[in-house]
């Protein structure tokens, strides 16, 4: 082993810093490798889109790195961001599925059924935007993005933080959900939006249609990991963690902490958001049993599982949670909580870093040492222990 | 030419050929089987849709919450089905093929059921799917069943307002249940004013919509108050204070799942006697009663289809059978009754059908009657929902029901009925 402070300067006369580590390309290359070729030609129809669905909650736990792992906000809320986009989505789906034809046998036509049997007799001026497209991809963005700038202004500039934030998070999505459950004719109730049907005129219920949406899905979460990877590699990335181990250092260099955290947690959201949209998309429809306090903490498990530190490990630990909870209720249909929870407590107990340890212990160190071996003159500077990017813990 | 001959040779020799030769040359063993072997009709005639239909079995779904809230509910209705399911097997099953059951839990998870329903249907190829509960749990399932024209049975009393060509509504809709069940409080008891509470979603909010036109329009008395609690709510001493100082004739009450238990112990702790004071709900069962405990909720009437204590052949068949598959101590609601009725409906629109593909099957379901039901006798609407009769029992401290009134005719559903909406 050589000094770290050896190392250390090292690394940064003669890396200077790139955009990714070679070893993190091969990561990206090998996350894009299985999401993008080797899970569409293993899977049929049904399990891909599956997997397409578990892609969803990956751009969740993806903000969650950035937010809880690399500014060490921890949001126990997430779900709110996610069914806010989700909702945001389904609201225009629902407005193009409730066409005057569609619903000629209620007593008002041409409004969601849900409204109808609700007794309302008019489109909620709220709804109205939904009947545009580019508006609703707009606003999938913006309605959740603006919330979430409201919450974190509100508490990061009075200096809430910690286990306070991660609390009141908790209540907001408590609230929502009693909110959208109360008002069901203006939102559907318990029961969400459902029975979704086209995209401007084109029908997102057919395998064909979800085989496109499965590869988009993909193609934009291979572009929130990069948008993240930048976000972690530039300045603000290092401020952010520097925030993270020693607030008031940052506070009194002259930083505005809270811009920092706001501008984190908005990006946790904006990610939250495009993974609730695409749920919509891809499943159908979209209900408060997203919105709420389980599935929030649930989204948490995921980022924990794959190690909170690693933009990668987010999506892997995503897709083996979900894929035990399918695998296993399929298999035992009465006790499969168990396993899962067996699951959660062995990977906590056993790698307290997540998938993201396991790799960056046992699998990196081996492939540095074959590149250093290719390569003899001059070795490239990622040593054991110091994760890419990331100071260690 | 040449070439010609030479690919005839290969074709004679080819392992497909020989094996089909051989496959041939068994046939004659065929006639040396048992004659009943041949009750069967071939897979290739009654299976024309690709579904899970082999010569000896054929697969169905059950799609219930065995996790989460509402476990407690589904449970009984997964152990009906599956009790019918074996009888309908010891009987010899359905055209001759035994039912094989493969069993998904929603995990009391809306987007789970969708999820589950996807699989049984693309992957296990379900020829039906006896499950759901819950009407949001229906709702997220039942664009999976039309998109796939699958067959579900839905076991639940639940709000209207839907008929779809691919579920066939085993339990009672809104109108089926209410305006009998108010009529004969209204005779009986004189009511004049009436209270509604329910939880908050849509099933008690339609179900309220329905009584109160029902109340006001028809029977011309008032209601002089409707509240609403969020799923789950366990502190009802406002509304409770409330019913003191208005004084309705009758609490009506749609309160669901673990709420009973609160609402029905502050109410007897408020001191609010049920035996004096009337109150009807139409959200209580055997299985409720369980949770609430007899002497919390004795006195009240609740109007179902079926109640355990129902004195008819089918039922004192019905109920030593369930008890003895699944325990002594086992209650039987309503809907566990309702779930029952679901693979006997199927089975004989299947052999009406002489098919099991789901077109044929829906086709052959108007009109069948049940007469071994244990609520008595069914008839299914064209509508896909079932003819029954209205029940109103007391509640008895024992945990079971005294019915003390029966609708005369049964009563016809109708999910959209005119002039209630």
């Amino acid at each position: 082993m050589t000094n770290p402070v050896q190392t250390l300067s090292k690394s940064l006369t003669v890396n200077d810093n790139p955009f990714m580590k070679p070893v993190e390309w091969l990561s990206l290359l090998l996350l894009a490798g299985v999401i993008l070729v080797v899970l569409p030609l293993a899977l049929d129809a049904f399990r891909l889109n599956l997997v397409g669905k578990y892609l969803t909650y990956a751009f969740v736990a993806l903000g969650l790195v950035i937010c809880w792992g690399y500014a060490g906000i921890l949001s126990l809320g997430q779900g709110v961001f996610f069914g806010l986009g989700g909702y945001c989505m389904a609201m225009y789906l629902k407005l193009e599925a409730s066409s005057v034809e569609n619903t000629k046998i209620q007593s008002t036509p041409g409004i969601p059924d849900f409204m109808d049997w609700n007794q309302i007799t008019a489109l909620p001026w709220f709804w109205t935007p939904f009947k545009s497209l580019p508006l609703t991809l707009l606003l999938v963005i913006a309605v959740p993005v603006a919330f979430a700038f409201i919450i974190s202004v509100a508490m990061f500039k009075r200096r809430v933080g910690g286990t306070y934030f991660a609390i009141i998070t908790q209540a907001i999505a408590a609230i929502l959900t009693i909110l959208i459950v109360g008002q069901q004719g203006f939102t559907g109730g318990i029961n969400g939006i459902t029975d979704l049907r086209t995209l401007n005129g084109w029908d997102i219920r057919t395998d064909h249609a979800k085989f496109i949406l499965y590869f988009v899905n993909g193609g934009l979460l291979i572009g929130c990991i990069l948008l993240a990877q930048y976000v972690k590699k530039s300045k603000l990335g290092r401020i952010l963690v520097a925030m993270r181990d020693k607030e008031d250092r940052v506070r009194f260099s002259g930083y505005s902490v809270a811009g920092f955290k706001v501008f984190a947690f908005c990006l946790a959201a904006a990610f939250a958001a495009i993974g609730g949209a695409m749920f919509t998309l891809q499943v159908g429809f979209m209900s408060p049993s997203f919105v709420g306090i389980v599935p929030s903490i649930e989204m948490v498990i995921y980022a924990a599982v794959g190690g909170r530190l690693s933009l990668f490990g987010a999506v892997w630990g995503t897709l083996l949670v979900n894929f035990a909870k399918t695998s296993f209720s399929e298999s035992f249909p009465d006790l499969w909580l168990f396993g899962l929870g067996a699951l959660f407590i062995a990977v906590v107990l056993a790698f307290p870093n997540g998938l993201a340890g396991i790799w960056r212990e046992h699998i990196e160190p081996r492939l540095t040492r074959r590149a250093k071996s290719l390569r003899p003159p001059e070795p490239i500077a990622v040593p054991r222990g110091v994760p890419h990017g990331a100071p260690a813990e | 030419m040449a070439k010609d001959t030479r690919d005839t040779e290969t074709g004679l020799g080819s392992p497909l050929r020989r094996k089909l030769l051989m496959g041939l040359a068994g046939v004659p063993a065929l006639a040396m089987m048992p004659r009943g072997a041949f009750a069967a009709p071939p897979t290739s005639a009654v299976n024309t849709t690709g579904l899970a239909v082999t010569d000896t079995e054929v697969t169905v779904g059950i799609l219930h919450s065995a996790t989460g809230t509402m476990a407690i509910s589904e449970t009984g209705s997964i152990q009906a089905e599956k009790l019918a399911i074996e009888q309908i097997n010891a009987a010899g099953g359905v055209l001759g093929r035994k039912i094989k059951i493969i069993q998904e839990d929603g995990a009391s998870d809306w987007p789970t059921f969708a999820e589950k329903a996807k699989k049984l249907l693309v992957n296990d190829k379900c020829a039906s799917v006896m499950g759901c509960w819950t009407s949001a749990s229906r709702k997220a399932a039942l664009p999976v069943f039309e998109q796939y024209n699958g067959l579900l049975y839905y076991p639940t009393f639940y709000e209207g307002l839907e008929q779809s060509k691919n579920v066939i509504y085993t339990g009672q809709e809104a109108t089926q249940q209410i305006l009998e069940s108010l009529n004969w409080v209204a005779k009986e008891k004189g009511a004049k004013s009436f209270f509604m509470i329910g939880s908050d979603y849509i099933w008690p909010r339609t179900s309220n919509k329905i009584a109160r036109k029902h109340i006001e329009n028809v029977l011309k008395t008032k209601v002089v108050g409707e509240e609403y609690f969020p799923l789950g709510h366990t502190q009802f001493n406002s509304v409770i204070n409330k019913l003191k100082l208005t004084k309705p004739d009758v609490i009506f009450t749609d309160v669901v799942g673990g709420s009973n238990v609160a609402f029905y112990k502050q109410l007897k702790a408020a001191g609010i006697d049920l035996s004096k004071q009337t109150l009807l709900t139409i959200s209580v069962t055997e299985d409720e009663i369980d949770g609430i405990g007899g002497e919390n909720i004795a006195g009240a009437y609740s109007c179902m289809k079926y109640f355990q204590s129902l004195k008819n052949p089918n039922n004192e068949k019905f109920v030593p059978a369930f008890k003895k598959m699944w325990g002594e101590k086992t209650v039987i609601g309503d809907v566990t009754q309702a779930a029952y009725l679901g693979p006997f409906l199927w089975k004989m629109a299947v052999e009406k059908a002489g098919s099991f593909d789901v077109d044929k099957v829906v086709a052959a379901s108007p009109g069948l009657e049940f007469k071994e039901a244990p609520e008595g006798y069914v008839k299914i609407h064209p509508n896909h929902h079932l003819w029954s009769k209205t029940r109103v029992a007391r509640a008895k401290t024992d945990g079971q029901f005294e019915v003390v009134y029966e609708s005369p005719e049964l009563i016809e559903p109708n999910p959209f009925p005119k002039g209630y909406q």
